[in-house]
């Protein structure tokens, strides 16, 4: 089988790697590239570089970075933020990404979806979704790189992940923004609820603070890799100690 | 060392490149049937559809080079199940699938999910080998490889190693001159690097 894979997320602004509690407030963690060659030395199993002003201020990655990270790392990475076609998610592959993610342009358009899993794989085609509880549902955010922007997306969290595997996501990074940036834990009711309803991965975001969330994640709601960002940047819990810790709990890693 | 990459429309070409170039490789990224023919050694990378693939190299006029190229040829990821017969991929009512290179027998089939395995599948796997070959000097099993896909060669006498994923995973296939990588060389850290080395002495 698989490895359950361990995923540090860098969220990008204007080059540098930030971190803020539930997305605000943004403190500088270091360049992009240091940090990328520091995980991959460290045994992560994959990195997520999001661009977090992306999306909100309507303009597109630079690819300049994407090759300079491709070149970079011997690991898979998986870019996000701001693609809004199908050219620019084949550019991000064509400079070495190995996956693209999209979340506010699939909502306003899923059949984008569907377009860059004909074009490019389904097995490239990641769909992003920050889901927080409200009024008795998970409901689907947009923007959430904004607080000014942020706002809900009118849309089920269960029933979108199901349209987007439905239109050829391959695989779903379900962001808990209820649990982000406080490192109380993952959501692992939702994420178990959401491993039900899919066949594709799911990859768990949000919440984790202490290597026992890890362990949770991986053993009560089954995701195939559980991504985290301020945990890893700010040294709280290094890569290596962690895969050591879910090995001794039996939770298959590569080490 | 020269390689020729063959760079047609269909994804991970720069990935490839720059795990060559890390090895000190001189890496020719090509589309024109004639740099095919006189390559030292190729490799022909892929992420996509297999129709869509087959389109684009159909269009450039370099299937029939492929398939005559006389010295070592490596199909990387979708570039592996090129290398098959058929695939059941793009298969609808009117259209039994995608004709693919033939240079291996068999038919490349979806990988049906079931519980606790999601397809595509994505993520790291042990390798575990069935026969020496020199692509895979230094390689042992366990080691660990990247996989990215939602379909699956089938696993016959070609295959060299392969992946447990509910199912047997062609990871590494050979039949003369053709090798393939189900993985990705390109991102599967140390054992990558050592098969992509491989390849590139292997002797032209």
């Amino acid at each position: 089988m698989t490895a359950r894979r361990i995923i540090p997320c860098l969220d990008v602004k204007d080059g540098r790697v930030v971190k803020g509690v539930r997305f605000e407030g943004h403190v500088d963690m270091g360049d992009a590239a240091e940090l990328a060659a520091r995980y991959r030395d460290q045994g992560a199993d994959e990195l997520v570089f999001y661009d977090i002003t992306a999306s909100p201020e309507g303009r597109t990655l630079d690819y300049g970075w994407v090759q300079d990270i491709a070149r970079l790392l011997d690991i898979p990475f998986c870019v996000a933020g701001g693609i809004r076609t199908v050219e620019q998610a084949a550019r991000c592959l064509d400079h070495g990404a190995d996956k693209v993610s999209i979340n506010s342009p699939a909502l306003e358009r899923p059949e984008m979806i569907r377009e860059m899993a004909a074009r490019l794989g389904r097995q490239c085609v990641v769909v992003g979704v920050d889901s927080a509880f409200q009024d008795g549902e998970w409901r689907v955010h947009q923007y959430t790189g904004d607080p000014n922007a942020r706002r809900g997306a009118g849309r089920l969290t269960m029933d979108w992940i199901v349209e987007a595997q439905g239109l050829g996501a391959g695989e779903i990074v379900l962001n808990c923004i209820d649990q982000d940036g406080v490192r109380k834990g993952y959501d692992v009711g939702q994420l178990a609820e959401a491993r039900q309803r899919l066949t594709i991965p799911l990859v768990a975001s949000g919440g984790a603070g202490a290597v026992e969330h890890f362990r949770e994640v991986f053993v009560q709601a089954d995701v195939s890799g559980a991504l985290a960002a301020s945990v890893f940047h700010s040294g709280a819990i290094a890569v290596p100690d962690l895969k050591r810790y879910l090995d001794q709990q039996c939770v298959e890693v590569r080490i | 060392m020269n390689v020729t990459l063959i760079g047609y429309g269909s994804g991970n070409v720069a990935s490839v490149r720059f795990a060559l170039e890390r090895l000190g490789a001189r890496v020719r990224i090509t589309d024109d049937p004639a740099d095919v023919a006189e390559a030292e050694r190729i490799i022909l990378p892929g992420v996509g559809a297999a129709g869509y693939a087959m389109q684009r190299l159909k269009a450039l006029g370099l299937i029939e080079p492929l398939r005559r190229f006389p010295r070592p040829l490596l199909g990387v990821c979708l570039g592996q199940q090129l290398l098959f017969e058929t695939s059941a991929e793009d298969e609808d009512a009117e259209n039994g699938g995608a004709d693919l290179l033939g240079l291996i027998p068999g038919r490349v089939e979806a990988i049906l999910p079931a519980p606790s395995r999601p397809s595509p599948h994505m993520g790291w796997s042990r390798l575990s080998i069935r026969r020496d070959n020199p692509l895979l000097d230094g390689v042992q099993s366990g080691d660990w490889a990247y996989f990215v896909h939602g379909f699956v060669c089938p696993d016959g006498p070609a295959t060299l190693a392969a992946a447990d994923y509910g199912i047997a995973v062609p990871a590494v296939v050979n039949s003369a001159n053709r090798w393939g990588c189900q993985f990705h060389p390109e991102r599967s850290a140390a054992a990558g690097a050592r098969i992509l080395k491989n390849f590139l002495e292997l002797p032209a």
